[in-house]
């Protein structure tokens, strides 16, 4: 039976076949296409990250951008992964949670210490997509008040409810810098 | 009392932090396999129907799909209480009841399959209203129920399970009432708990019947012993947790996408992976039972109940797996919270051609607060009795008793929750905010702020059995064999504590197996409360039996006897001559010793939360903010500060508080389609929005274990909806009987709106 599929439909569609991205300081040179080890036109940066590159920090939970499990920064600022297609990040800077330990250390960013200390998290599933929210937040606001760290954070969905320690950990962390 | 534990009581880092905060945790859904496969299930459209035909010839000729699975291609395995709902069946009995099974390489071709299987169905009269369910002539959805009746009772819980709660003479009662009120309440928003995680599972079948599946849930050995007696008890499975990503209840029960998988592993013979959308999990896996009560209450003039009186009609959607089981609970936690000799509460669970009801946090006893407390208030609004008052009087106190789950009579032998309720309403300043029933406590032009009081307590806390091991190493280290995961109250790291308290050692010297039911002994999970006594005991207890082998083994050498002997940082030494000392090396570097613990049910303790609330209501406009949320309660022992905060702190979220103020599952009662499955129309609590929280946490040790400590956090969301729905009608004097408090409920009431009926939703 002939079923003419996406995958049959994407083939012959014109295009760059390359992309090169930049993940947590790491060059990627990816090819555009259909093969479980290339970037389909379809996938989402969120797919990439965690299918192509098995980067799983990164989580999905609504992949319809309401809950911000899947935040990434681009360019250093907090974007929906699973609402950017991955062929549209060409020349991008991404950086994920497994990007923000210190690259020569190892160390843990002092945010994430901070989530530690202050037990930020309960089952930790939106954790990563909190703290990207908060690293881009306290890169645009180095010192901000508590209510706007909560307007930061109003795209990030937690069920077990750890926003009150989330917010007292952002504030810890943004103190320490100050 | 001061502290002088090492570990109990003191904050100490989760074990999983530093995974959680770099994103290593690996869920579900991050596991990677060789020659996995992926799992889509084809759903229908219709709400009752039969499949007439399924034609898989065009999905069949899709490069890349390896099985499509449908009723007539898999075995008789069968869900429900009692059992009759077959995994995949000839008739489909809501929208979104599973059609067909796909099997392919990626996940995007298997979507594409769904979509060339062509299914010819003959569509049957749907029914959407468990009062309509159950009248003659109604749309049938099982004939093992006739009348949409689902059968009461719970196996599991013994031959005398308990189905209602029938005592005393409700007649002598009411005639001894000064006043008697009647009331017709409903909690009927279905709100979904709706973890971020979405269910799913992972199946590997090696013939002829061995299955291995990794799950998440907070529950994991249970679904080993779930899917045997859904497997008509012929297969042998293996179920592997990890971090599960948020349950509050729900993933417990798992037992279809587990199933899906496993059938689908079964026909490809490959691991096959199978994870809902997020559309599924919010209209084909299971949300709160819902709930409509009429009743009527007599009460004298002190505030004691003389009788309790009425029907509580619970739809359980298009089938039953736990219903009964909340039911029971239910009727056992509201003996806990309200005194009363004379009773007459009937339940009736419903089917209905809507998504089914499961287990969420408040397990029955939430839903029954809910409806009922407004009935007796009702009766307290005639008298002027002071809910607070109320509600402290009532709840259970030592020597008082109640019929628990399996229908036996407890006499509760635990603390008295007075001290806590006390402090609590002085810190919410209770006596100045209420200014009696319907009154608001303050008006500001159009704004009116109102409080409300809610209670609840449950005897799970010591339910079900619990095993555990501990493994003492040469090297001065200890491990916990436990079936335990972590599913975000922090109790796997609790263990540890416990652990290391037990056996004086650094907590770093602690570890705990995965939660793998190969490798562990029974576990019956963190359900509700039990975590911290139940499931506590047994890791106690396994390492108080290892500690015991210790010393037995050790003795000789330092000639002394082993009750005599005392060990602190994998050095044993003479209590009375501690130079008499020898490091847990000389156990010899070719030994390990093994402690065991076990946990028998205990139904005598229960533990309890109220909360208060204030609320502001814009008369205008209709809207509810929730301003300040004050619980209380009484732990015995915290055994770590932050994490029973962040559980008192989820008292909003997973069908709690919010489930009063905006939270709904909106189904629509013509189509029998749920209008807001995705995370924008299902509405959630952001950050911007929060209220301020205050939690007391009193320490009157209890009878418990060794620690004198109680489990609490289930129960955190329980008390505040019934709550909010006290303080808005107070703010706004007029009584709601529906929850959510919408804008347009509230506009309705104070008759700003017309009051036609709604399309959709609850009614």
């Amino acid at each position: 039976m002939a079923v003419k599929t996406a995958k049959e439909i994407r083939k012959k569609s014109p295009g760059r076949n390359r992309l090169s991205l930049l993940v947590n300081g790491q060059p990627f040179e990816l090819e555009v296409g259909t093969e479980p080890y290339q970037v389909d036109p379809a996938h989402t940066l969120a797919h990439t990250l965690r299918e192509t590159l098995g980067l799983t920090g990164t989580k999905i939970s609504c992949d319809h951008g309401a809950c911000g499990c899947c935040t990434v920064l681009m360019d250093g600022k907090a974007i929906l992964s699973c609402m950017t297609l991955t062929v549209e990040c060409n020349g991008k800077q991404i950086m994920t949670i497994e990007g923000l330990s210190d690259p020569k250390t190892g160390k843990i960013d002092p945010l994430q210490q901070a989530f530690i200390d202050y037990t930020a998290f309960q089952c930790g599933f939106c954790t990563p997509g909190i703290i990207m929210s908060a690293k881009a937040l306290l890169h645009e606001n180095p010192f901000p008040t508590e209510e706007e760290v909560k307007e930061g954070l109003s795209g990030n969905f937690c069920r077990c409810i750890s926003h009150y320690h989330v917010v007292k950990a952002v504030m810890a962390a943004s103190k320490e810098v100050r | 009392m001061a502290n002088t534990y090492r570990y109990i009581g003191k904050a100490t880092p989760r074990k999983d932090a530093t995974e959680i905060v770099t994103g290593g945790a690996k869920y579900l859904n991050d596991i990677k396999f060789p020659d996995l496969l992926y799992g889509k299930v084809l759903r229908s459209p219709h709400p009752h129907a039969l499949i007439k035909k399924v034609d898989k010839s065009r999905a069949e000729g899709l490069e890349g799909v390896k099985a499509i699975l449908t009723w007539e291609d898999v075995p008789d395995w069968k869900g429900g209480t009692p059992r009759y709902t077959r995994i995949l069946d000839r008739k489909v009995r809501y929208v979104g009841d599973a059609v067909a099974l796909v099997a392919a390489t990626t996940e995007e071709i298997a979507k594409g399959a769904l979509h060339l299987i062509d299914v010819e169905y003959e569509l049957l009269p749907a029914v959407f209203d468990m009062e309509e369910a159950l009248k003659p002539g109604a749309p049938q959805l099982y004939d093992e129920f006739p009348g949409n009746v689902v059968t009461p009772g719970v196996p599991f819980f013994g031959p005398k399970s308990l189905k209602e709660v029938v005592m005393g003479d409700t007649e002598k009662g009411f005639q001894e009432a000064d006043v008697i009120a009647e009331g017709t309440f409903g909690y009927e928003n279905i709100p979904n708990p709706l973890p971020p995680e979405p269910p799913g599972a992972i199946a590997l079948w090696e013939e002829p019947n061995k299955l291995t599946l990794r799950v998440s849930n907070q529950a994991s050995y249970m679904d080993k012993i779930t899917l045997f007696h859904v497997m008509e008890r012929k297969v042998e499975v293996r179920s592997i947790g990890g971090p599960c990503g948020g349950s509050f209840g729900s993933k417990f029960m798992s037992w279809q996408v587990q199933s899906y998988a496993a059938l689908l592993s079964r026909a490809t013979g490959k691991p096959v992976k199978l994870i809902f959308t997020k559309e599924e999990h919010l209209a084909a896996f299971t949300m709160r039972p819902a709930s409509r009560m009429k009743a009527r209450v007599g009460m004298k003039k002190d505030g004691t109940v003389t009788a309790i009186s009425g029907t509580w009609l619970i739809d359980t959607g298009y089938y039953s797996m736990t219903t009964q089981s909340q039911v029971a609970v239910g009727c056992g936690e509201v003996q806990i919270a309200v005194r009363c000799p004379n009773w007459n509460l009937r339940p009736v669970i419903v089917c209905t051609n809507r998504n089914a009801s499961g287990i969420v946090r408040g397990f029955g006893g939430q839903e029954l607060k809910c409806i009922l407390i407004p009935i007796l208030s009702l009766a307290m609004e005639k008298l002027d009795i002071d809910p607070f008052e109320f509600l402290k009087k009532h709840f259970v106190k030592p020597g008082d008793g109640y019929f628990w789950r399996d229908g036996i009579w407890y006499t509760y032998r635990g603390v008295d929750f007075a001290k806590a309720m006390d402090k609590g309403a002085e810190l919410f300043g209770w006596k100045d905010k209420w200014k009696g029933w319907l009154k608001p406590t303050a008006v500001d032009g159009t704004k009116r702020r109102g409080v409300g009081v809610g209670v609840h307590g449950n005897a799970d806390i010591g339910e079900d059995a619990s095993e555990a091991y501990v493994r003492l190493h040469p090297d001065g280290t200890a491990m916990l064999f436990s079936c335990v995961t972590e599913h975000g109250t922090g109790q796997r790291s609790n263990y540890i504590k416990m652990v290391a308290e037990v056996l004086q050692m650094p907590m770093e010297n602690v570890s705990v197996t995965p939660s793998d039911s190969l490798i562990n002994p029974y576990e019956f999970g963190p359900a509700g409360s039990r975590g911290t006594y139940a499931i506590g005991s047994a890791v106690i207890a396994a390492a108080e039996d290892a500690k015991r082998k210790l010393f037995e083994l050790i003795a000789p050498m330092l000639q002394a006897d082993p009750n005599d002997l005392e060990t602190v940082d994998g050095v044993i030494f003479v209590k009375s001559h501690p130079e008499k000392r020898i490091p847990w090396r000389a156990m010899s570097i070719d030994r390990t010793l093994t402690g065991y613990g076990r946990f028998e049910p205990d139904y005598t303790l229960t533990n309890c939360m109220m909360s208060f609330v204030d609320v502001e209501v814009d008369t205008e406009t209709g809207n509810v903010t929730l301003l300040r949320v004050v619980n209380t309660t009484d732990v015995g022992q915290i055994i770590d500060p932050p994490g029973l905060e962040g559980q008192l702190n989820g008292c909003l979220g997973s069908g709690g508080i919010d489930s009063a103020l905006f939270e709904e599952t909106i189904l629509d009662r013509s189509s029998g389609h749920i209008l807001n499955a995705n995370m924008i129309d299902y509405k959630w609590r952001t950050f911007s929005q929060l209220p301020v929280i205050d939690n007391v946490a009193l320490e009157t040790p209890f009878p418990s274990h060794r620690f004198h400590a109680v489990g609490v956090g289930e129960i955190a969301t329980s008390p505040g909806p019934v709550a909010v729905l006290m303080a808005v009608s107070n703010a706004i004097g007029l009584w709601l009987h529906e929850y959510p408090v919408t804008p347009e409920r509230v506009l309705k009431a104070l008759g700003k709106v017309p009051t036609g009926a709604r399309k959709g939703g609850a009614a």
